[in-house]
């Protein structure tokens, strides 16, 4: 058996400051083998992969054998040596230069050669593509080419050395039906030669159709692997699910006073005949995988990238927002999803941050922040929401992340909003703090306000949202009642 | 402990906040007033009877409104991590307009003030003109401002060159000298225009919720965006204001050249960079305070005048400001490694 495993990795663990990120992992391929390894958004996945593929370092005491051979501190030249290739879902492919140069760029850093030959580059390349018996134009810029094709040119780069194991993460993402179609059949023809993939999907379906074996992780944990025939969706999502850490489950609310209403919201690319209603007081959840239109459509919604076609109604007057100023004004507020570039100036004070949104409240009439006005806001909210430490001078960066989100709550709250859209409230932050925040978002939904929650995290949706719409690929797959909900539910639809 | 020091110099902040308060003080601008007193008592005490004359202070007062003028200009720009490098040509440009006017209307025999006021009015319309070319193609364009404002340089460079064809435009109703050259109770007239844009631009900037945007926007467009707040408004807003600095400026140096001609001040063009950098301002933007830019300006001023009253060779001026600008970048870089790296460390202890 061990001499017939190409890549064994056993007792993976790595730690980031104030997180455990895998935990006892362990992964075994055999030559020739399409091995998927699933979990849901931050299992763990690519830390794994970027450990395999030398990026970062495991903790003490991982072992790693590839051919039997225990291999220490992995590099990322050194894993391109032992024939591991990692094709990323952005490819890291060079858009402005030509085809050849891409495909051979590897082995021209492996051999640290100083002077470029053009020729040996392109013959370098054509090798490659001979090998995958695919023609490509050599001479192209990436850039000219489809999403499609320039997989394959990353692909082909792979085959520059000795290829054994091809890392795919999220390949079929940006292709469509025919494209997939023609990727599996080399993946396939690949297995023949005895090559091995590892292919990292979220859509089932393909799993199923190429896969032989499969590996779980969650939570950075791995759960197990299994071949083909133990497996079916619902086994499957139930391994991926799991039960995690219990939240408070808030009791859930059937309420019939709608606020807010949309209709058919269209953006080209993102999102597809969206229609939903939201009540006065009421936890509306939004989940679905990443990639399936739910920021774009609280973007949309706030202003930031508005909509194509579609109507949005509050208080049943139709709403015309282009901007998020527009929206401000009409009482919406959105909490981005990215803390730390979107919703905090991070090198200014909590101060700074938390009067951005009202600075029209702490001025007189003559555009003059008032000192006093401003000290008196900012007090508040540290007392309300708890901010630690009490320091309204602090540097947003220097907080811990709960804070930092209870400052970006802080400046959206003071903006007194009827509807108040927020993008994973409780991302990066410590279990404490993510009860405080859910505790904080009931009642402020409890005293009338309209709230959006969009989250990854299953049991918070559970613990919080009264209805639940789930995203598929940019359309709502289902409007579920909050109540007695479960996650494998959820799940089912959005897969 | 930590959260012990933290509060002390926290405490010891909110002490020097206290004493400087109303002007808003930090310790940067603090170091930069010590080295201006610093020098200029060196240069008095090395040449007392020269540097300390009334005639050089005069002649100094005289001379850096202008450049400070103008370096406020810049400075008001870097803030919100762009640079505008159009400033001379946008002044000499609405002073060259004005001037046509002005001498065109005191040919015709019409009466001094009233050639004066109408030159003067171009001058400020048409100095907010090129500030609002500059904030169309930054703000609603979106070109990066290092480009746009090359572009404008040299546009506003070339107009002013088809009307002077290359010459000086003068011959102004002696009026227009009170710009430049008088004095309002011993107060040299651009003096008191300098401290008038002092004013402004410190209520403008650091005082009013327009300020408040504008540093926001220097450190995170897109934070700043996602809080509702019109960006490009802003942003073309201060540049237009930016543009009017320029115009005042041009007011000044056609006034006291008596003349207007496209190359004047072009000079002051880097030195006004130098100015903001040397008085904290952030080339990245979102920092930066009106009195350090000043006072910047005074020891730029300070210095220039001290070497060339001792003789020494304008080249070897050049190459001391240089080097003291490179020493005091230099050691703004060390402290902020310095801070970034105690907070990396001390984040890994919390963490």
């Amino acid at each position: 058996m061990a001499q017939n495993m190409l890549l064994e990795m056993h007792h993976v663990s790595k730690t980031f400051p104030g997180v455990k990120a895998l935990q006892d992992i362990q992964l075994e391929i055999q030559h020739g083998e399409i091995h998927a390894l699933i979990g849901e958004n931050g299992a763990g996945k690519s830390t794994l992969i970027k450990i395999l593929s030398g990026v970062y370092q495991p903790d003490e005491g991982a072992e790693i054998f590839i051919d039997g051979e225990l291999q220490k501190d992995i590099t990322p030249l050194g894993s391109l040596k032992h024939g591991i290739a990692v094709i990323y879902q952005d490819f890291s492919l060079f858009p402005n230069l030509t085809v050849a140069e891409n495909i051979a760029m590897v082995s021209r850093i492996g051999r640290k050669t100083k002077i470029i030959n053009w020729k040996e580059t392109h013959n370098i390349a054509k090798n490659a593509l001979a090998k995958l018996e695919l023609e490509l134009p050599l001479g192209t810029t990436l850039s000219e080419l489809s999403v499609a094709k320039q997989q394959l040119v990353a692909i082909a780069r792979a085959f520059v050395n000795d290829v054994k194991l091809i890392v795919m993460d999220e390949p079929t993402s940006a292709l469509s039906r025919g494209e997939v179609e023609s990727l599996f059949s080399i993946i396939r023809n690949l297995k023949e030669r005895g090559i091995s993939i590892l292919f990292i999907s979220h859509k089932l379906d393909e799993l199923f159709a190429i896969s032989d074996r499969f590996t779980i992780l969650r939570d950075g944990k791995y759960i197990g692997t299994f071949g083909e025939e133990e497996l079916d969706d619902d086994r499957l999502i139930s391994l991926m699910v799991g039960r995690r850490i219990e939240y408070k489950i808030f009791d859930k609310r059937t309420l019939n006073d709608p606020l807010f209403e949309v209709h058919n919201l269209n953006k080209a690319g993102n999102f597809k005949d969206i229609s939903f209603t939201l009540n006065r007081g009421e936890i509306l959840g939004i989940t679905g995988l990443v990639g399936a239109g739910r920021s774009e459509l609280a973007q949309a919604i706030f202003g930031l990238s508005p909509s194509d076609t579609g109507e949005i109604l509050l208080d049943g007057e139709p709403l015309h927002i282009e901007s998020p100023e527009q929206s401000v004004a009409h009482g919406i507020s959105y909490i981005p999803e990215n803390r730390l570039t979107e919703g905090l100036v991070l090198k200014k004070s909590m101060t700074d941050n938390i009067c951005l949104t009202v600075l029209n409240k702490i001025s007189n009439n003559r555009g003059l922040i008032g000192k006093e006005a401003q000290h008196e806001l900012v007090d508040t909210w540290i007392h309300d929401l708890n901010i630690k430490p009490n320091l309204p001078n602090m540097i947003a960066s220097k907080l811990s992340g709960g804070n930092q989100q209870r400052i970006v709550l802080s400046k959206w709250l003071a903006t007194e909003p009827k509807i108040l859209i927020v993008d994973e409230p409780t991302n990066g932050i410590d279990i404490g703090a993510k009860a405080d925040i859910h505790q904080l978002l009931r009642d402020l939904s409890e005293q009338g306000m309209s709230i959006i929650v969009i989250s990854s995290e299953l049991p918070e949706i559970l613990a919080i949202a009264d209805r639940v719409l789930v995203m598929r690929r940019g359309r709502i797959a289902a409007t579920l009642d909050g109540k007695n909900l479960t996650q494998e539910e959820i799940m089912k639809e959005a897969l | 402990m930590e959260q012990n020091t933290q509060q002390t110099v926290e405490n010891e902040k909110k002490g020097l906040r206290k004493l400087f308060g109303k002007f808003h003080l930090e310790t940067k601008e603090l170091v930069l007033l010590w080295i201006f007193l610093g020098i200029f008592i060196l240069m008095s005490i090395i040449s007392p009877g020269r540097f300390l004359s009334v005639y050089n202070l005069q002649s100094m007062a005289y001379q850096f409104p202008e450049f400070g003028i103008l370096a406020l200009s810049m400075m008001v720009i870097i803030v919100t991590g762009g640079i505008n490098l159009s400033i001379t040509y946008s002044a000499t440009l609405a002073s060259i307009l004005g001037a046509v006017v002005m001498v065109s209307m005191n040919k015709a025999g019409a009466p001094e003030l009233a050639s004066v006021l109408v030159g003067v009015f171009i001058i400020i319309v048409a100095s907010l003109v090129t500030g609002a070319v500059n904030g169309l193609i930054v703000a609603h364009i979106g070109i990066v401002p290092m480009l746009a404002t090359l572009g404008t340089m040299t546009l506003f460079e070339g107009i002013s060159l088809n009307i002077t064809k290359g010459g000086a435009i003068s011959g102004f109703p002696n009026m227009f000298q009170w710009f430049g050259n008088s004095s309002i109770i011993g107060i040299p007239v651009p003096l008191f225009i300098f401290v008038l844009v002092i004013i402004a631009t410190y209520f403008i900037l650091q005082r009013s919720t327009f300020g408040a945007k504008v540093y926001m926007i220097g450190c995170n467009p897109t934070a700043t965006r996602f809080s509702g707040i019109n960006v490009k408004k802003t942003l073309f807003l201060l540049y237009v204001y930016s543009g009017l600095l320029t115009g005042l400026a041009g007011l000044v140096m056609a006034s006291r050249y008596n003349s207007a001609k496209e190359s004047y001040g072009y000079t002051y063009l880097l030195q006004s960079v130098s100015a903001a950098v040397l008085g904290g301002t952030d080339i990245s933007g979102g920092f930066g305070k009106v009195f350090g830019t000043v006072i910047s300006v005074l020891i730029l001023q300070v210095i220039s005048s001290g070497l060339n009253i001792f003789g020494v060779n304008r080249f070897i001026t050049d190459v001391i400001m240089g080097m003291i600008l490179i020493l005091v970048l230099t050691i703004n870089f060390i402290n902020n490694k310095r801070e970034e790296k105690a907070l990396v460390t001390k984040k890994i202890v919390t963490a």
